[in-house]
């Protein structure tokens, strides 16, 4: 399993990069194994004001579906039309994709994320 | 997982081919190996090797075991010869399903039931509770374990290890001892994926060796296939599941399988109850319907039509096969029609849907 060590994670699978006043979100390695082919993306709403912890995206596999949260508040400023048409890049390229990208209101939102070394653990905790 | 979960004999296996195990109605069972979309291809082109011994077991033996089939069962058991296999069902005298499954012929004094998993013990208690003097009941589904070979390849790659010629068993019939790898074993030409194949029924201290003998035979042709391709492969095929498309509350006449039920063969538990529904018209079905919009349709979604909810969604699925996003779903029968419009409520908001006839997949035959 991959965890990337420059980037952030939620205990929902998510994964985090912060570039700026901005965020990047996508699902973590652990989150595309275990949810399995991945074959549907309902993604973001570009430009609408989200909150932390608001489900901003669906991810679907052949068995599960499952709800994307964002740790962050704000604004979605970029998603991942390719996803719409190929679901299964998530499952491809995990860190390559993300879902969405959002502009900050108060990056605090950040302190309550996981080290990759935290989110490690957590994985191995949950088996 | 759970410490009382049960295990088939081919558990071990499951273990070495690293699959991913989930609780199945109390069994300990793999969900998929390598992915379920690449085992649902697999099993559509060449062959899938599937472990179903958690399938229930239950022979019926007696003097007048056909009279009593007959009458616990829809289909007309009487129509079968010697070594021929019956999809049927067993209802309640509402109409209601107690379980799909089917049966075995050994002879008109022997037949073996072979029922869901999920329904044994409630199946077992039910013809128990019916059966006259005479008329022997026995679980036996401990005695065996069930392995399916599943595949466009499942003749071919079966053959090289059978000591006979496995065309002579035509679909819906069995052999009762067929030597496999030397392997005493039973056969028919049945299975769950819309695809050519068999199922086969032995010994559970067996199960491991045959196993492996049937992949080391099939080489690349085949593969180890879990319950989720099961899933997508019988959806895909419009095989209906209990607990979906049956279940008590749900009869046979309104998912559209009517040919199972013979009205007008003899008496049978629900007949009547059936025979007013198809009398009367049943006033909701089972439709196919294919998804306009985007979206998956899951089991239990609300099907609207004019913002009135009108039914639910049995099942669905984005069809490896197809490549297009379809479904069943039970809805009032004036809304039942090919090419009707619906809406699926996906999260609370309407989606495109149409009825279709005729869209799921169907192999193309010999």
């Amino acid at each position: 399993m991959q965890v990337p060590k420059e980037l952030m994670y939620t205990d929902e699978h998510e994964w985090i990069k912060v570039d700026g006043e901005r965020a990047v979100i996508g699902i973590t390695d652990y989150a595309q194994h275990n949810l399995g082919d991945i074959v549907f993306v309902e993604v973001p709403e570009l430009h609408a004001q989200v909150a932390s912890g608001d489900a901003i995206a669906v991810v679907e596999s052949v068995k599960a579906v499952s709800s994307i949260y964002t740790p962050v508040g704000g604004t979605i400023v970029e998603i991942n039309d390719a996803l719409e048409e190929s679901p299964e890049l998530l499952n491809q390229e995990p860190y390559e994709q993300f879902i969405a990208i959002i502009e900050m209101d108060d990056p605090s939102d950040l302190d309550d994320l996981m080290t990759p070394e935290e989110y490690e653990k957590f994985c191995q905790a949950q088996g | 997982m759970k410490e009382s979960l049960k295990r088939t004999p081919l558990y071990e296996m499951h273990q070495e081919h690293q699959g991913k195990m989930i609780d199945f109605g109390g069994w300990e069972l793999p969900v998929q190996y390598t992915g379920i979309i690449q085992e649902h291809h697999l099993v559509r082109t060449k062959a899938g090797l599937f472990d179903v011994s958690h399938m229930g077991e239950i022979q019926v033996t007696g003097e007048e075991a056909e009279a009593f089939i007959r009458y616990l069962l829809t289909n007309d058991v009487t129509k079968l010869k010697d070594q021929q296999v019956q999809y049927t069902f067993m209802c309640y005298p509402d109409g209601g399903v107690v379980d799909d499954l089917l049966v075995y012929r050994y002879s008109p004094q022997h037949y073996l039931l072979v029922v869901n998993a999920s329904n044994v013990d409630k199946d077992y208690q039910w013809i128990l509770s019916h059966a006259p003097e005479g008329i022997k009941v026995t679980d036996v589904s401990d005695q065996y374990a069930q392995i399916a070979v599943q595949g466009p390849q499942a003749q071919e790659i079966l053959q090289t290890i059978s000591d006979i010629d496995l065309s002579t068993i035509r679909f819906f019939w069995f052999k009762p001892r067929v030597l496999l790898a030397g392997i005493e074993c039973m056969v028919s030409r049945t299975g769950y994926t819309g695809e050519d194949g068999f199922e086969i029924y032995l010994p559970g201290d067996k199960a491991v060796q045959l196993w492996k003998k049937i992949l080391a035979a099939g080489g690349d042709n085949i593969a180890p296939a879990g319950l989720g391709a099961r899933d997508t492969l019988r959806l895909e095929a419009k095989l209906p599941l209990y607990g979906q498309e049956l279940g008590p509350d749900i009869t046979p006449l309104e998912v559209g399988l009517d040919m199972f039920v013979k009205l007008d063969s003899g008496d049978f538990i629900g007949r009547e109850a059936l025979r007013q529904q198809k009398e009367n018209k049943p006033a909701r079905l089972l439709v196919e319907f294919e998804m306009i919009g985007r979206g998956i349709p899951r089991s239990h979604y609300e099907v609207h039509k004019n913002g009135e909810n009108i039914g639910y969604v049995t099942s669905g699925l984005h069809s490896p096969t197809l490549g297009k996003t379809i479904g069943l779903a039970l809805v009032q029968s004036q809304w039942s029609e090919p090419g009707q419009e619906l809406d699926i409520m996906i999260r609370s908001k309407p989606v495109k849907a149409r009825v279709t006839q005729g869209a799921f997949y169907k192999r193309s035959k010999k």
